[in-house]
């Protein structure tokens, strides 16, 4: 892994999304620590200048606090982006492995449903689906999992679908190996590189779709997000700027640096796929 | 067979194909209205403020809902085919109606957004590639970046901020100024004013990755052995950029054009709702406040239909730029 | 040509006079105006090196366009002209196809016309003919001495293949790691090479000349009888409906090997060869046919029982780099084998130290990767792969047409070592006949998926009898230096 790090480090903008990912990860943990209250409560006087009555970043209508908000938003933020994308990954992961490998009825089904996922506006899909589920963090990540597995499912079957005809795969059937240790040991290994890759984007997306839903309104009530914060902001956009430009600094910083750290990635892994040209 | 009836072929291939696909999404329209809690007699009761459940039990009837599901299904396919996307009951208003009048708001936003993206990010790809480690490459890139993180909702509140609170340049919300009675030119003008923010906001995020995707398409086609051919052959690199490279690179980015009016749709709510353009993004977000959930099943099923229509169009256009296309 | 990318790869000093004109400091502009113009360039992959969105018409009309005055009428005249010039049949359809729409010979030959457009001083050929087939290689070669003839043209023609030098060349310059080893003309380097590399590279020519006949065994170990394999091509819409384009791939192919034979199996790609073998293995379902190992017919067995006789069928690939999983161990790759097989991880482990020694390899190889070994070294892993198992029957699929002249005769030799050692019955595929005379016992042509020709290689090298073997062997580069006849 040395050579990989050395490679990644290579690329500086990817080394600083790192950095920043790390502190808002950071952020995101000491969140209960450093604001131990609820981000909801009125926690002083209303409207408050960034730098203020005791407010760093102000405060809103109800005299929330908006930094204790961009915090704990953070924690909501890794934590669907997280969960969504290891659910997306999971699921396209087997989906894809299925219909690469075996091809037939199989693979003919999954791209039939693909297709209408690709057909179907994502974001409309997740509106609605949250909208029937009530809005809640279980459902919101079910949600972002529905409208994101289908393009891990579509990488994974391409990867599995070249890979199954390469030699050494044909090699491991001559010499007499099951389906499952050809797949799991033999294929899996070799394309999960793309997979990191695209997963690492995914948690980024997530986290756009999860502040775009919260802004509609379709965050979890009891749970504080940035998408919440600046969608309840809104209507003081002409007296409280400050309470949407701040977490949508947030949700900006956090995207680009995850967004730098993929791209890390894929120039990381890459060289190792080209290395036969 | 000529090339024109090939492609006429391919485009009654195409529109078949697409009707499975329009299929299953209604189908799973018809499976997300029974998920969801309670059907439109729960919906009409709780509107009344009361009634009996024998009233309710005619209701259900009435409206074929105590059939089973296949058959309640069978009737659904039958209205979406004759068009009857059921009744809004909040605004007391069939849904078509209420669509048809929201589509065309829609649709002006999404040209103009598809237009501003593509043209510009070709623009600024090809200059970034042009200009490969300059600072004119570095400028675009990093435009690019940061557009392709922002949410758009955060972007149209700031463009608020800025250009209508701030500069009043523009109006800070809807499609014309109503009260103002303009006619012809004049009306026209007025909703170009209303529609510039709106556009702007909608298409920085395609614009960024177009630009991203133009960029890398044209260095990965300048790297094709074709270019050092045409070097070979003694060709300016006007002639072998434009000429040769150009038209291969915008493969892809005709590709993702089509991959991406999906999600176009998905920010237009997003947009729409920002600036309160009268489209079916804000009848959407509407909808959702009201717990209207025909309104919106009506909404998701008439974008992804026209999903499936600028689908079959890109994929024509692709047919005339990429000979390789396999029509017959 | 200045033609490398700048500004990381330049030329560092030295100069190229052309024509009196120092063509390394020269301007851009002049350069651009002897490109195409006074010295043009062929390339070895036809399809690549033409736009695939762009008409071979105005490919070649771009050429005139900016390098002459012509009017758009002439210049479709000239063109057309051009293409009939290389014997390309009905040239204006071909003035309006898409490369794709093309063979690969035909692509080459419209390059070549287009490099001829303004009958240029010098033609650079970058070894035009590597990706194609023998006997359109052979065609090829033929169309640029003749072109040469008529322009007038200096040709600069680089190529790894001593056959293919021998055919077109006058003189010849041999380099190794940038540096011109050896050069004169093409009969003295040939026949008398003086540098040590020039002489190694010539010895590790194979010769075409068959290799002496062994006695045959009695015992048949393996028999097919009427093998065919018909692929579906692109399913018709929605699936319904016949499949269309279905190719014919193998066609009631039958065989026989003894214990301890080679049987070769030659062709040119599309010939059906590697399918016919992959069919043999069961790595593909043949669609009718039998396949007989020790009586038992292979077709008939489901997959487990398939399984145990796995070991006796084994398989070496073409390509050393796809056909190592670049993820796992060279130890454990040649070990997963007997492991299958029942073996302890222990004596597994045994057995793939053992194979590494035999084929030639350091035993710490056992701990590495495969991307840190060289072309032929993997090669030599995946062999020491397929022999783990103890194999009765060894199937090379091309096992070194990817290597170096020079690795080729090591592996080989390998091979041939090997199968005396063990016993092993062999057929070995390959398109180079070159090869094929230097280790098969026996041969049998395919063409379109048939066997049009079988036999002892002695026999088949002095009287072939069907017409295709006759124009294969013909074909064959540098075989009238080979056989001591030089016409240059």
């Amino acid at each position: 892994m040395h050579g990989f790090w050395g490679r990644f480090s290579k690329n500086k903008s990817a080394v600083l999304g790192l950095f920043i990912l790390c502190l808002v990860i950071f952020l995101a943990a000491i969140a209960n620590w450093i604001y131990p209250d609820d981000p909801f409560r009125l926690a002083g006087k209303p409207m408050s200048i960034p730098g203020t009555n005791g407010f760093l970043l102000g405060s809103d209508t109800l005299g929330r606090d908006v930094a204790s908000g961009i915090a704990h938003g953070a924690k909501t933020s890794m934590l669907i982006g997280l969960l969504a994308t290891v659910a997306a990954v999971f699921i396209g992961i087997i989906f894809g492995a299925l219909a690469g490998y075996y091809g037939g009825i199989i693979d003919d089904a999954l791209m039939r449903i693909t297709e209408i996922f690709q057909t179907i506006p994502s974001f409309v899909f997740a509106i609605l689906l949250v909208a029937i589920m009530k809005p809640s963090i279980e459902s919101i990540v079910i949600a972002i999992t529905v409208v994101s597995w289908p393009a891990v499912a579509r990488l994974v079957r391409g990867e599995f679908l070249s890979l199954k005809t390469r030699e050494f795969v044909q090699a491991c059937h001559t010499l007499g190996m099951s389906d499952s240790r050809i797949m799991i040991r033999e294929i899996l290994p070799n394309c999960l590189s793309p997979v990191i890759v695209i997963g690492s984007l995914m948690v980024a997306t997530a986290i756009l779709i999860e502040s775009g839903l919260a802004f509609l309104g379709l965050g979890d009530p009891n749970i504080m997000s940035w998408g919440f914060q600046i969608g309840a902001g809104r209507t003081m956009l002409r007296s409280a700027w400050w309470v949407c430009t701040f977490p949508g600094i947030a949700i900006l910083i956090t995207v680009l640096a995850i967004n730098l750290v993929g791209e890390g990635l894929n120039d990381a892994f890459n060289p190792r796929l080209r290395e036969r040209n | 067979m000529n090339r024109s009836a090939k492609i006429l072929r391919y485009v009654i291939r195409r529109l078949i194909q697409a009707i499975p696909i329009i299929l299953a999404i209604i189908v799973l329209n018809f499976f997300l209205l029974n998920m969801a809690e309670g059907d439109a007699v729960d919906v009409l009761a709780g509107e009344a403020g009361s009634a009996t459940p024998e009233y309710m039990a005619e209701l259900r009837a009435k409206f074929g809902l105590d059939q089973p599901l296949p058959v309640q299904l069978l009737v659904y396919l039958k209205n979406i085919v004759s068009l009857d996307l059921g009744y809004s009951f909040r605004h007391d208003m069939p849904v078509s109606i209420l669509i048809v009048d929201r589509f065309w708001p829609t649709l002006l936003l999404m040209v103009s957004t598809i237009i501003l993206a593509i043209g510009f990010g070709i623009l600024l790809g090809l200059l970034a590639a042009t200009n490969l480690n300059t600072w004119k490459d570095a400028v675009i890139s990093v435009f690019a970046l940061i557009t392709y993180a922002t949410p758009l909702f955060w972007v149209g509140l700031m463009m608020i901020v800025v250009f209508s609170i701030n500069l009043r340049w523009f109006p800070t919300s809807g499609m014309e100024n109503i009260a103002a009675f303009y006619e012809g030119f004049d009306r026209f003008v007025d909703i170009t004013h209303h529609l510039v923010l709106p556009t702007i906001t909608l298409s920085l995020f395609y614009l960024a990755l177009y630009t991203r995707l133009m960029r890398a398409s044209m260095l990965e086609q300048y790297g094709q052995d074709y270019v050092v051919t045409a070097r070979a052959k003694g060709l300016p690199e006007r002639r072998i950029t434009f000429g040769h490279v150009l038209r291969n690179a915008l493969l892809p980015v005709v590709t993702m054009a089509g991959v991406q009016v999906g999600a176009l749709i998905g920010g237009s709510v997003i947009v729409e709702s920002v600036f309160a353009w009268p489209g079916l993004g804000m009848l959407a977000f509407e909808s959702l406040f009201a717990r209207d959930l025909n309104l919106l099943l009506g909404i998701f099923l008439i974008s992804s239909v026209l999903v499936v229509v600028v689908n079959l169009i890109v994929d024509i256009i692709y047919c005339f730029l990429d000979p390789r296309i396999e029509i017959s | 040509m200045g033609l490398l990318p700048a500004p990381h790869v330049h030329v560092e000093k030295g100069s190229i006079d052309f024509n009196g004109e120092e063509i390394t400091t020269t301007s851009f502009e002049r350069l651009r105006e002897i490109r195409g113009n006074e010295i043009s360039m062929i390339f070895q992959e036809p399809m690549t090196a033409l736009n695939p969105v762009m008409t071979i018409g105005k490919q070649i009309d771009e050429i005139f366009r900016y390098h002459s005055q012509l009017s758009p009428k002439e210049r479709t005249n000239k063109s057309t002209q051009l293409l009939s010039d290389v014997h390309l049949p009905d040239p204006s359809r071909i003035l309006n196809a898409y490369p794709h729409e093309l063979s690969g010979g035909q692509r080459q030959r419209s390059m070549i016309a287009m490099a001829l457009a303004m009958d240029p001083k010098i033609l650079i050929a970058d070894e035009p003919t590597t990706a194609l087939d023998v006997t359109t290689q052979a065609q090829i070669l033929k169309l640029i001495k003749e072109m040469q003839e008529v322009h007038k043209t200096g040709v600069l023609f680089i190529t790894h293949d001593f056959g293919v030098v021998a055919d077109i060349a006058d003189r010849v310059a041999v380099m190794q790691q940038g540096e011109i080893m050896e050069a004169g003309r093409v009969d003295e380097v040939l026949n008398t090479p003086k540098h040590p590399y020039t002489q190694s590279l010539i010895a590790a020519i194979p010769k075409l000349k068959p290799r002496t006949a062994r006695t045959r065994s009695e015992e048949t170990i393996l028999e097919a009888k009427g093998i065919n394999k018909t692929f579906g091509g692109g399913k018709s819409f929605l699936g319904f409906g016949k499949s269309v384009n279905a190719v014919k791939a193998v066609r009631k192919v039958s065989f026989d090997l003894r214990r301890g034979e080679t049987l070769g199996i030659v062709g040119e790609s599309g010939s059906g060869k590697s399918t016919l073998a992959r069919c043999i293995i069961r790595l593909i379902q043949s669609d009718a046919g039998e396949i007989l190992l020790d009586g038992v017919d292979l077709m008939q067995l489901n997959r487990n029982s398939m399984r145990l006789v796995r070991s006796k069928i084994q398989m070496v690939f073409q390509d050393p780099f796809a056909s190592l999983n670049p993820r796992i161990k060279v130890g454990d790759i040649i070990a997963q084998g007997p492991e299958i097989q029942g073996l302890t991880k222990v004596e597994a482990e045994g057995r793939a130290r053992e194979l590494i020694s035999i084929v030639g390899l350091d035993d710490k190889a056992y701990n590495r990767f495969p991307h840190e070994f060289s072309g032929g070294q993997r090669q030599r892993i995946g062999i020491a792969r397929s022999l783990a198992v103890k194999p009765e029957i060894l199937i090379a699929d091309e096992p070194v047409s990817a290597l170096d002249v020079s690795i080729q005769a090591q592996i080989l030799n390998l091979l041939d070592q090997i199968r005396t050692q063990m016993n092993l019955a062999m057929i070995f595929i390959t398109h180079d006949l070159r090869v094929a005379a230097q280790v098969c016992d026996r041969l049998a042509v395919m063409r379109y998926g048939e066997v049009v020709e079988a036999g002892s290689t002695s026999e088949l090298f002095a009287s072939p009898q069907h017409d295709y073997t006759q124009s294969l062997l013909a074909a064959v580069p540098g075989k009238a230096w080979q056989e001591g006849v030089f016409t240059n």
